[in-house]
């Protein structure tokens, strides 16, 4: 490999070392969740290499212990992995420098988590990303993911699913880790995350926390139509 | 389920959410956007941060918001002395489990 290139796809996987500490232990509980509920090993982790979305697998994995048909299955995951298309339309725009038939590739690559990262290294570099940057960020997300499920998945014997719940908080601490410094350069994002969070917690007391954090990402981010300046970005 | 209805289910689930994360790519190769909605995509980073962090963070620990209310704060904090990322994450897991012993 170009080692220019190879330089790039480390650089990006050290960014995804915070995504790492989160997934691993996640994953592991979905393996592990998910032997118990008695799936085989191969479509366990088949579901990690191919799905990629943790919270639908965790899902699937309920609906088929209670005996659920899978096109069911497949609609709800449709429905609950829905999201994924505007956090690739904001971020396949900010990538558009980057060929097709690679953002063909790394959108496999898109979740919630991967997503944030990307975006705010995207939007804070002035430099734009380089496709193996953003490979390395997005390979460390999912070789942790998979890596994860599988040990899990072999060890579920031995390991109990309640190993994620005192790291559960990890996750949440990158995102306010991502938050803070943006809003530390420009109050205009905390006004935008901050109509976000209000309208999350209202949608939240009608409808699923999903739905609720779709329509919060797609209606507070109009704020950011009155606000959002270009020379703070 | 067997195995292979399984797999196949799997397969299903593969397909149905590659395609939302793949549409972007070919509609905005067609498109050039004007500039309320490149604003609008722009922003969406932060509102999903937003929506992401709360109210999702009071239910870590189920049955007590504030474990995550505790560790969300010790978060924001480490994050304005501008510590490094990893120093946010770590800081917030011990708060969370010293939380979790104590309350």
């Amino acid at each position: 490999m170009n080692p220019a290139f190879l330089t790039q796809f480390l650089q990006g996987s050290k960014k995804g070392l915070p995504l790492m500490i989160g997934y691993i232990p996640i994953a592991i509980a979905f393996g592990v969740l998910a032997r118990q509920a008695d799936l085989p090993m191969l479509p366990t982790l088949l579901m990690s290499l191919m799905v990629y979305a943790g919270a639908s697998q965790f899902m699937a994995v309920n609906m088929i212990a209670a005996g659920t048909a899978g096109v069911e299955i497949i609609i709800a995951t449709f429905i609950l992995n829905l999201r994924h298309l505007i956090m690739s339309l904001s971020l396949m725009n900010a990538l558009r420098h980057i060929p097709k038939s690679w953002k063909s590739f790394l959108s496999f690559g898109i979740t919630d988590e991967t997503f944030a990262v990307a975006s705010l290294e995207a939007s804070q570099d002035r430099s734009r990303m380089h496709h193996f940057y953003v490979l390395g960020l997005f390979a460390a997300a999912y070789g942790s993911w998979v890596i994860g499920t599988f040990i899990g998945a072999a060890l579920y014997q031995l390991i109990p699913a309640s190993i994620s719940d005192s790291m559960a908080i990890a996750l949440y601490a990158m995102f306010i880790g991502l938050l803070v410094p943006a809003v530390q350069k420009s109050w205009r994002f905390g006004l935008i995350a901050a109509v976000s969070i209000l309208l999350c917690t209202v949608f939240h007391q009608f409808l699923s926390s999903g739905w609720s954090i779709v329509l919060a990402t797609i209606f507070g981010s109009m704020a950011g139509i009155f606000v959002y300046k270009e020379e703070e970005a | 389920m067997n195995t292979t209805h399984l797999i196949l289910v799997v397969v299903g689930m593969g397909i149905v959410t590659f395609l939302p994360r793949l549409f972007p790519v070919f509609i905005l190769e067609k498109l050039s956007l004007p500039p309320l909605v490149e604003r609008w995509l722009k922003s969406i980073p932060y509102a999903a941060l937003g929506a992401l962090i709360f109210p999702g963070i009071l239910t870590i620990d189920p049955s007590n918001p504030w474990i995550g209310v505790t560790g969300g704060i010790v978060a924001c904090v480490l994050a304005l002395l501008r510590l490094p990322i990893l120093a946010v994450i770590a800081g917030s897991i011990l708060t969370a489990w010293l939380a979790n012993a104590w309350f």
